[in-house]
C-alpha cells in the first residue's frame, strides 16, 4: 500500500447528485456591520474584510449604515439594467445554440456586481472588465445592436471581427477591450489609475475578476502596485463560487475570505454580499469617495453566485447539483430589489412583466437590426484586407504582400 | 487493435504511466475531479486518486514552478495548460528555470516535466484560443518540443515524453483531437477510425523523441509539416496529382534532420508547411537547416506555407488557416521552377 499522502485537497462541498451544501458560508445579518469614515485606516478596518455587508433584509427592507438612499427612481433604473442584462444574455444564449453566434457567456445571478457598480461610478471612470461585465456596458448605455454586432463579428463588429464573442471594447464609454487571457487588466487598471493621479486627474480606475482568477500572478502584480502607490483604483473579486469546474477553495477561499487579501497587501478590503444591489452600490461609493480622496485602493470581494455555465462550452452538471443556484442563500439579485421596491409601494409584478416583456421586444428588435448586417455564415461580411491591419498602425511590407496573397488565394 | 481517438489515446498514455510509475502526477486546471476541459484527462483522478491526479488554481506560472520542485523531489509530472494561448504566464518558469536548470546547476538538478498543452485553430477560437506558439519554444535551449499528429504518435510520444528525463513542451493540435482534418470545413468530419493511425496498441509503448516519420513516400517534392497541417498537406497533393513525399517532423527539438535531408537530396524539391505564423516561425529553422545541408542537390528555392503574420482572427479563421489551396499554391511554386 502506498503510504499515505498528508497533502491537504480542497473539496467542493457538494458535487452532482448530492444536495446543494452551503454551510461554508460565512454571512452577516443586514445592516450589522460597521460603515467607517472614507478616510479610515487600513489597520482600523480590517473587519470589512471578513464580514459581510448587507442592506437589504430577508423582509426587502433596506437597513443599517450602509443604506445608500437612493431615490426610487434610481432603483427603478438599476432594476431595468439588470433585467435588460438577463433578458439579453437569455436570448444570446439562445442565438448560440442556433448556431448564429459562436460562442456566449451569461452573467446569470451576477447581474447586480456589474449594474450597481456602473451606476455608483462616474462616467469619468475607467473600467477594465472581465468576460462576464456585460452589464457595465448596458448601464453605461452601450446600444445593444452594438453589442450584438460585436457577438456576430459583422460587418459593424467594433472589434472587426477580432475577437471572440463578448470580448467587447467601448473607448467613448470609458470601457477598456476584454482580453480572453485572465487577469491582464487588473495591472492595467493600476496604471491607469496611476496616470490619473500623476496628471492630477480626479477619474478613478475600477477592475473585475472572477475569483479563479486570482489565482493569476497578475493579480498580486496589481495588489502590490496598487498598495505602493496608494493609487485611485477599485479592484473587485467576483467571488461567484466556480471558476471552471473548480470551486472557490481552489483559489485560495478556504481559509480566508479574498476580501482579506486587501489588508494583506496593506489596503481596504470588503466583503460585500455581490446579490444585494444596494450594498454593491454603498460600497463602491465609498471605495470611489476613498479613492478619489486619496485615500488609498480598496480590494472588492463581492459574494455571489454563478448561475449560469461558464461558457456555451461548459456543462456544469459534470461538476455541481443541478439545483445548486436555487438553494444559493443570497438568493437572486434582480428577485431581492424587485422585492424591495414593491415593499417600498414603487413596484408591482404587473409592471414588472411589463417590463420584461417591453425588454424582449427591445433585445428581439436590435437582434433583426443587428443581423442585418451580417452574422458568421449569412450576409454581408467584412473585408478580409481588415484582417491585416492594426497589427502595426502602418502596415508593414510583408503584411501588405500577405493580403495581396491571400487576395490571390481567395480569386480576386 | 483497439480505435482510439487523439484525447483516448492521450489519457490512455498517462493512464498506463500513472499505472506504471508511482512517481508520475497529472496536474492542471479542471483535470480531475471535471477531466479536463477537452476530456483528456478524464477518469483519471477516480482511478488513481486527488493526490495524484490534482486540479490546481488558475496560475500557470504557479504549476510550472511547483511542477519544477516536484521533479526536483522525485516526482514526474504532467502539467496541462489549458490552451497554449495561456501558457506565456508560466514562461519564465519555463526559460529560466526548467530549460536551464541542469545546465546551471551540472547535472546536479533537474526536472522531468510534460507539459501538455493544446494548440492551434480550426475551432473558432479567436485569437485567444487558436495559437501556435511551438517555434518560440524551439528557441529556448533545454527544452524538447514535440507535437503529434495522430493517436498513434500522440500515445506513444506522450509515453516516452514522461519518461525521458528532459522537460518536454507537448503540444496538442486540438483540431484534430477527434479526427483527422485537410483543411476543408464544410466537409463532414471524419472519424480517427476511419484512419489506420487511429489504431493504437492498449498498452505500454513508446514512440521515439527525435524520430520524424516519413507518412508518405514520393519521387517529386518533399512536403515537411506537423501537426494538423499533415493531413491537409496530404489532401493538397493530392489534389494536384503529385507524387510528393510528406515528412511529419513530429518532434521539432531534438530535429530528425537525417530524415529530412535524405527526403530533399533524393526529390530536389522542398515545401515547408505550418500553421503558425510565418516570420521566425520554426519554418525558418527547418528551411535554413534543408538549404545547409541540401543546397546542391535543390532544383528550386524552398518553400514556405503558414499562418499569416497577424493574431487568429474570429471571422477569418479559414482565411487565416493555412488551408490546401494556400499549400497547392507553395506546391506550384515549388514545382514550377526549372
Amino acid at each position: 500500500m502506498p503510504r499515505r499522502s498528508r497533502l491537504h485537497i480542497p473539496h467542493a462541498h457538494s458535487r452532482p447528485g448530492e444536495a446543494p451544501d452551503f454551510s461554508y458560508l460565512e454571512t452577516s445579518p443586514a445592516g450589522a456591520v460597521a460603515r467607517p469614515d472614507v478616510n479610515a485606516r487600513v489597520r482600523d478596518i480590517g473587519n470589512l474584510s471578513i464580514e459581510l455587508v448587507r442592506v437589504l433584509d430577508d423582509d426587502h427592507r433596506a437597513v443599517g449604515p450602509w443604506h445608500p438612499h437612493l431615490d426610487p427612481s434610481d432603483l427603478q433604473v438599476g432594476l431595468r439594467h439588470m433585467l435588460l442584462t438577463r433578458v439579453y444574455d437569455d436570448r444570446m444564449q439562445r442565438s448560440q445554440r442556433q448556431g448564429k453566434v459562436s460562442f456566449y457567456m451569461r452573467s446569470l445571478g451576477e447581474e447586480a456586481v456589474s449594474v450597481a457598480q456602473a451606476m455608483a461610478l462616474r462616467p469619468g471612470d475607467m473600467l477594465f472588465p472581465s468576460y462576464r461585465n456585460q452589464g457595465l456596458f448596458i448601464t453605461r448605455g452601450k446600444p445593444l445592436v452594438d453589442m450584438m454586432c460585436q457577438l456576430l463579428s459583422n460587418t459593424r463588429d467594433m472589434c472587426k471581427g477580432r475577437q471572440l464573442p463578448v470580448m467587447y471594447h467601448w473607448t467613448a464609454g470609458r470601457i477598456f477591450s476584454i482580453s480572453g487571457n485572465l487577469t491582464t487588466q487588473f495591472p492595467q487598471a493600476v496604471g491607469w489609475a496611476m496616470a490619473a493621479a500623476i496628471k492630477g486627474e480626479d477619474d478613478i480606475a475600477a477592475t473585475w475578476i472572477g475569483e479563479g482568477s486570482s489565482a493569476e500572478a497578475d493579480f498580486h502584480h496589481a495588489m502590490l502596485f496598487a498598495s505602493v502607490y496608494q493609487a485611485p483604483v477599485i479592484l473587485n473579486i467576483v467571488n461567484n463560487q466556480w471558476a471552471i469546474s473548480t470551486f472557490q477553495g481552489f483559489a485560495g477561499g478556504e481559509q480566508r475570505s479574498f476580501a482579506a487579501r486587501g489588508p494583506g497587501y496593506g489596503m481596504a478590503g470588503v466583503r460585500v454580499d455581490g446579490n444585494d444591489f444596494l450594498a454593491v452600490y454603498a460600497v463602491t461609493q465609498w471605495a470611489a469617495e476613498r479613492a478619489r480622496t486619496g485615500a488609498g485602493p480598496t480590494l472588492i470581494e463581492h459574494v455571489t453566485y454563478r448561475g449560469a455555465a461558464h461558457s456555451t462550452s461548459d456543462d456544469p452538471s459534470r461538476y455541481r447539483p443541478k439545483d445548486d443556484y436555487e438553494k444559493w442563500p443570497l438568493g437572486d439579485p434582480v428577485e431581492r430589489l424587485k422585492n424591495h421596491l414593491i415593499s417600498l409601494g414603487e413596484w408591482s409584478e404587473e409592471r414588472h412583466a411589463a417590463l420584461v416583456q417591453e425588454l424582449e421586444e427591445h433585445v428581439l428588435e436590435s437582434w433583426k437590426e443587428a443581423v442585418q448586417y451580417g452574422t458568421l455564415t449569412d450576409g454581408p461580411r467584412l473585408s478580409r484586407d481588415l484582417m491585416f491591419e492594426d497589427v502595426f498602425k502602418e502596415m508593414p511590407a510583408h503584411l501588405r504582400k500577405q493580403r495581396e496573397q491571400l487576395r490571390a488565394e481567395q480569386g480576386g | 487493435m483497439p480505435q482510439m481517438n487523439m484525447i483516448q489515446a492521450l489519457n490512455s498514455a498517462m493512464d498506463i504511466m500513472l499505472g506504471r510509475d508511482p512517481n508520475v502526477v497529472v496536474m492542471g486546471e479542471d483535470v480531475g475531479f471535471f477531466g479536463g476541459v477537452f476530456r483528456v484527462t478524464d477518469g483519471l483522478q477516480r482511478k488513481y486518486g486527488e493526490h495524484r491526479v490534482l486540479d490546481t488554481p488558475i496560475a500557470e506560472g504557479a504549476i510550472i514552478g511547483a511542477a519544477i520542485g516536484m521533479g526536483v523531489n522525485g516526482l514526474r509530472p504532467v502539467a496541462e495548460v489549458q490552451f497554449a494561448d495561456y501558457i506565456y504566464p508560466a514562461c519564465d518558469q519555463i526559460f529560466s528555470e526548467l530549460a536551464r536548470l541542469r545546465y546551471r546547476s551540472a547535472g546536479e538538478f533537474w526536472a522531468p516535466v510534460t507539459i501538455r498543452t493544446p494548440c492551434g485553430g480550426g475551432i473558432r477560437g479567436g485569437q485567444t484560443h487558436s495559437q501556435s506558439p511551438e517555434g518560440i519554444f524551439t528557441h529556448v535551449c533545454g527544452i524538447k518540443v514535440v507535437m503529434p499528429s495522430n493517436p498513434y504518435d500522440a500515445k506513444g510520444l506522450l509515453i516516452a515524453s514522461i519518461e525521458d528525463d528532459d522537460p518536454v513542451v507537448f503540444f496538442e493540435p486540438k483540431r484534430i483531437y477527434n479526427g483527422p482534418f485537410d483543411g476543408e470545413p464544410n466537409k463532414p468530419a471524419v472519424p480517427w477510425s476511419t484512419h489506420p493511425k487511429g489504431e493504437v496498441p492498449e498498452g505500454y509503448y513508446t514512440v521515439p523523441i527525435g524520430k520524424a516519420e516519413v507518412v508518405r513516400k514520393g519521387k517529386q517534392v518533399s512536403i515537411i509539416t506537423y501537426g494538423t497541417m499533415v493531413h491537409v498537406c496530404e489532401a493538397a497533393a493530392r489534389s494536384l496529382g503529385l507524387d510528393a513525399e510528406i515528412i511529419d517532423v513530429r518532434t521539432m527539438v531534438p530535429l530528425d534532420v537525417d530524415t529530412l535531408c535524405t527526403s530533399v537530396k533524393k526529390t530536389g524539391r522542398c515545401l515547408i508547411a505550418h500553421e503558425a505564423t510565418r516570420f521566425s516561425g520554426f519554418g525558418a529553422e527547418l528551411s535554413a537547416t534543408i538549404q545547409e545541408e541540401c543546397f546542391w542537390n535543390l532544383e528550386a528555392p524552398i518553400g514556405r506555407v503558414a499562418g499569416w503574420d497577424t493574431p487568429y482572427p474570429h471571422a477569418f479563421e479559414w482565411e487565416y488557416f493555412p488551408g490546401p489551396q494556400r499549400v497547392a499554391a507553395g506546391l506550384k511554386a515549388v514545382m514550377e521552377t526549372p
